[in-house]
C-alpha cells in the first residue's frame, strides 16, 4: 500500500481558496469548520506566500498519542482518521497537532466543543464505506471510490498534491529543479521527519 | 544633437536606475522559505500569517510546540504523577507501619468539646466531595487510557470518560465556591505564627509517642494544609478557567501552558490531600470525629490543640477538667 501524504508547493498556491471551498461542499462541512485553510505568509511583504494547510496526516501522529480515550487510528494508506462516536471533545489533540487540524463545532464554553472533526483525506471514518452514518460524520469517502481528496483535485495551479508520498515528492523536486527555487516541503519535516529538499 | 542625445541617455539611466533596485529581488525565487522560518522560532514558536476566515487561531500554519506538549502528556506527566500519588501512597503505608495509628495519649475523656460548627462542615465535605470527583475524573483523562480502557473496551470508556468529563467542568464551580467560603471562615486561624516553627521543629509530635508542642485552633500542619488548598485550589481554577473557556486566550500556546500547569499541580494537589485524608481518618483517632459529628474528645483536643482548648475553656464553651458532662434528669 502506498504512503498517502499532503504536499503544497507554496510558489504555485494563488491563494483562490478552491481548496477549502470544494472541501466544505463535498463534505458538507458545518458553519464554522475549516477542515482547510490558505494561511499567507509574510502578506504584503517581498517573497510572500500562500500555503494551504489540513491535517497532514502525520506519521506517528501527536493527536492520536495524547487522545485520552484513544479514538484515532490509520489505515493502511497512512490516513489518520477518528471516531466521533469515541471523542469526547477534550480538545487535547488541538493542542498537540502542530498543524491546527482539529476543529470543534461549537465555541466551546464549559468545554463542550463537541465531537472533534478533522480532514480525513476524503477517507471517511470507522462507519461502512460510503453509507449515510458515514457521510453524516465523516464527509465524502474519495478513496473508497477510488478516488483523490476533492482539495488536491480542484486545485487550479496543480499547487496542492494528494497521492503517494514517494510519488508527489518526485514531482515536487523535479518542479524545483526545472524552475530553480521552491519554499519547502511546507510541514513535511514537522508531520513526516522529512527533510524537505528543494 | 550629440549633445541632446547624450543627455537623453544620460536621463534614461537616471530613470531606470530605480527600477533596476526593484528587478534585483525576483519575486518569484526569494520567498520565505519553510526551513528559514522553522529554524528561525524560538521556544514555543510558531509560525504565522494571515488568514481570511474568521477563525483567527487557523492563523498559526505550523506550531512545533503541539511536540513538546505531546511529549509533556505522554512522558512526564506519568513520571510526575506516578512519583507524586505512588510515592505518597509508599510513604503513608511506611509511615503507618513504623508509626501506627496515632492514639489518644490519656485516653478519651468522654468529654466533647465543639470543633467545627455545621456551616464548617458543610464547607467542608462541600469542598471535598467536589475535590475528590475532579481528582478522579482528572486521573482518567491523564491515565485513564492506559489503566481503565484495556478493562472495559473503547465503548464503555468513551461513555465513562464523557460523563467523568462533565462532572468535572461541572463540579468545578461548587469546588471553587468551597474554596472562597474556606478562605473566608478559616484565614483568620491559619495566619503562620511563631509557634508554627516550634510545632515543626518538634516534627508535629508525629513521630514521637506522647510528644505534643502547643497549638492553636490549628498546627503548623494543619495551616500547610490550608494554604495548599487555597494556594493549590486557587491555581487549578484559574488555570481550569481558561480550559473551560479556551477561546478566551484563543491562543494555543497559552492553552498549552495552562493544561501543563492544571495537570502538575493536580498531581502535587492529590499527593498532598491523600496524606491530608489519612491523618484525618485512619492516621489518628479521634481526628475524624471533628469533621463528622463536629466535636472531638477533649483529651484529643488537648493534646493537638492546647492553647485552642484553653482559649474555648476561658470563653466558657467547655466545661473546664476531663469530668463527664452532666447527664440531664429524665
Amino acid at each position: 500500500m502506498a504512503r498517502v501524504k499532503f504536499l503544497c508547493d507554496a510558489d504555485r498556491c494563488i491563494e483562490c481558496n478552491a481548496c477549502v471551498t470544494a472541501c466544505k461542499n463535498e463534505h458538507e462541512v458545518p458553519w464554522g469548520i475549516n477542515r482547510r485553510r490558505v494561511v499567507t505568509i509574510n502578506d504584503g511583504k517581498p517573497g510572500e506566500r500562500s500555503v494551504s494547510m489540513a491535517c497532514m496526516h502525520c506519521t506517528d501522529a501527536p493527536c492520536a498519542a495524547v487522545c485520552p480515550v484513544s479514538c484515532f487510528y490509520s489505515t493502511a494508506d497512512g490516513v489518520v482518521l477518528h471516531s466521533k462516536d469515541l471523542c469526547i471533545g477534550c480538545g487535547y489533540c488541538f493542542y498537540a497537532c502542530p498543524f491546527g487540524a482539529p476543529q470543534y463545532p461549537k465555541v466551546g464554553n464549559f468545554g463542550s466543543r463537541g465531537k472533534m472533526d478533522k480532514c480525513t483525506y476524503c477517507a471517511g471514518g470507522p462507519e461502512a464505506d460510503s453509507t449515510p452514518a458515514e457521510y453524516a460524520k465523516y464527509g465524502a469517502n474519495r478513496l473508497a471510490e477510488g478516488k483523490l481528496p476533492i482539495c488536491a483535485e480542484m486545485c487550479s495551479t496543480k499547487a496542492l498534491l494528494a497521492g503517494d508520498g514517494a510519488i508527489i515528492a518526485e514531482i515536487y523536486k523535479e518542479r524545483v529543479m526545472k524552475r530553480g527555487y521552491g519554499s519547502g516541503m511546507w510541514g513535511w519535516k514537522t508531520a513526516y521527519s522529512d527533510s524537505p529538499t528543494g | 544633437m550629440a549633445l541632446a542625445l547624450c543627455a537623453g541617455v544620460a536621463l534614461l539611466l537616471v530613470l531606470a536606475h530605480p527600477a533596476a533596485a526593484q528587478v534585483s529581488f525576483k519575486p518569484t525565487a526569494e520567498s520565505v522559505h519553510e526551513d528559514q522560518l522553522l529554524n528561525a522560532l524560538k521556544e514555543g514558536g510558531k509560525i504565522t500569517g494571515r488568514i481570511s476566515i474568521p477563525d483567527q487561531m487557523a492563523a498559526s500554519l505550523i506550531q512545533p510546540a503541539g511536540r513538546d506538549w505531546r511529549d509533556f502528556h505522554r512522558s512526564k506527566l506519568p513520571v510526575i504523577g506516578g512519583i507524586a500519588i505512588i510515592g505518597m501512597f509508599v510513604g503513608l503505608a511506611i509511615f503507618m507501619m513504623v508509626r501506627g495509628r496515632i492514639r489518644i495519649h490519656d485516653g478519651f475523656a468522654g468529654t466533647k468539646i465543639l470543633r467545627f460548627a455545621s456551616f464548617e462542615r458543610f464547607t467542608h465535605w462541600l469542598t471535598a466531595s467536589c475535590f475528590i470527583v475532579l481528582a478522579l475524573s482528572g486521573l482518567n483523562i491523564s491515565f485513564g487510557r492506559i489503566l481503565i480502557l484495556p478493562l472495559f473496551g473503547a465503548e464503555a470508556f468513551s461513555t465513562l470518560s464523557a460523563y467523568a468529563k462533565f462532572a468535572h467542568n461541572y463540579l468545578a464551580f461548587p469546588f471553587m465556591l468551597g474554596l472562597v467560603i474556606m478562605f473566608a471562615i478559616w484565614v483568620r486561624d491559619n495566619i503562620p505564627g511563631k509557634l508554627d516553627l516550634e510545632w515543626l521543629k518538634q516534627g508535629g509530635g508525629l513521630l514521637a509517642k506522647g510528644r505534643h508542642p502547643p497549638a492553636k485552633r490549628f498546627n503548623a500542619g494543619q495551616k500547610g494544609i490550608f494554604w495548599i488548598v487555597i494556594i493549590g485550589g486557587s491555581l487549578m481554577s484559574l488555570s481550569g478557567w481558561f480550559m473551560l473557556f479556551p477561546y478566551l486566550p484563543a491562543n494555543v500556546t497559552a492553552l498549552q501552558l495552562w493544561t501543563v500547569t492544571h495537570a502538575v499541580i493536580a498531581m502535587l494537589f492529590i499527593a498532598a490531600m491523600l496524606a491530608h485524608i489519612y491523618i484525618g481518618s485512619i492516621g489518628m483517632e479521634g481526628a475524624f470525629d471533628a469533621m463528622a459529628a463536629g466535636e472531638v474528645d477533649l483529651n484529643w483536643a488537648k493534646e493537638h490543640h492546647s492553647l485552642w482548648v484553653e482559649e474555648e475553656q476561658a470563653k466558657g464553651h467547655v466545661p473546664s477538667g476531663s469530668a463527664p458532662r452532666a447527664v440531664p434528669a429524665e
